[in-house]
């Protein structure tokens, strides 16, 4: 049942992407984004992360996206871009996709080929243990995360938030 | 059950996606897309080996990377506000200044 959920689910996710490439419109290729994006939080969950499923679906497919749907909104680009005309540039960029794919692939084998140690699969999804997790060893990483974004927030205002006469 | 590399070659796939897709496209907002879907690609490699090693510190690399990528979203969207403003087009064969 679960390997069922996961074809359909990483089927749509990659189609999805597939979707946004050929895609001319803008608003196309983000509202295929938001699909993807949604599905690959359905793909966090079967991987026993309930949290990660749902700030993915939360963040990533509400937040973010909406931002570039505000942001594409913005520049309001009625004409649609015209066709590609360098070939060379798509083929060469697929060739070497396909090197990393298989790169990524040998590298994924490897990784994979110790096994898993003892004691797997315990304290998977417990958001319990998550939360004391960071507010213990990631405690740090968190406290400069939440500086980062009071970070993004100013240099966002600064950078964007100027009118064009000054 | 699913096999831990089935998560870790959709993962690969969902990269090189993303890699096809900045090459391909022209303009800057898509290539801004393309650069989430790798990111969203190496979270998924994250809880897939997370959940093959029975650790837990995966998922909190995956929250702290995804803080970062809305952070990131913010000024990357906001420095494209700006190029658009200046130039009137995100077009990257538009930009080329730098080119001799």
């Amino acid at each position: 049942m679960a390997l069922v959920i996961f074809v359909i689910l990483s089927v749509l996710c990659a189609g999805a992407v597939v979707a946004m490439i050929v895609s001319r419109n803008q608003a196309h290729s983000a509202l295929f984004l938001v699909l993807a994006f949604s599905s690959l939080g359905g793909i966090f969950g079967l991987l026993d992360a309930p949290f990660a499923a749902a700030v993915q679906v939360l963040v990533y497919a509400g937040a973010i996206m909406v931002l570039f749907l505000f942001a594409i909104m913005m520049f309001n680009l009625r004409q649609p871009a015209p066709p590609e005309r360098k070939r060379l540039r798509a083929v060469l960029g697929t060739g070497l996709a396909l090197i990393l794919f298989a790169q990524l692939l040998l590298a994924g084998r490897r990784a994979l080929a110790g096994g898993s140690p003892p004691g797997a699969a315990a304290s998977g999804g417990d958001i319990a243990h998550l939360g004391r997790l960071l507010f213990s060893d990631y405690l740090y990483a968190f406290e400069i995360t939440s500086l980062l974004i009071l970070a993004a927030l100013v240099g966002a205002l600064a950078l964007a938030g100027k009118r064009e006469g000054e | 059950m699913i096999p831990p590399a089935a998560f870790l070659v959709l993962a690969a796939l969902l990269f090189i996606l993303g890699i096809v897709a900045f090459f391909v496209k022209k303009d800057l907002l898509t290539q801004f897309m393309a650069v989430e879907v790798m990111l969203n690609a190496g979270n998924l490699a994250f809880l897939a080996l997370a959940k093959a090693l029975g650790k837990a510190d995966g998922q909190m690399v995956v929250l702290f990377v995804i803080t970062v990528a809305a952070a990131e979203a913010v000024i990357g969207l906001a420095i494209i506000v700006l190029i658009f403003r200046q130039r009137k087009s995100i077009r990257t064969d538009d930009l080329k200044d730098l080119k001799g």
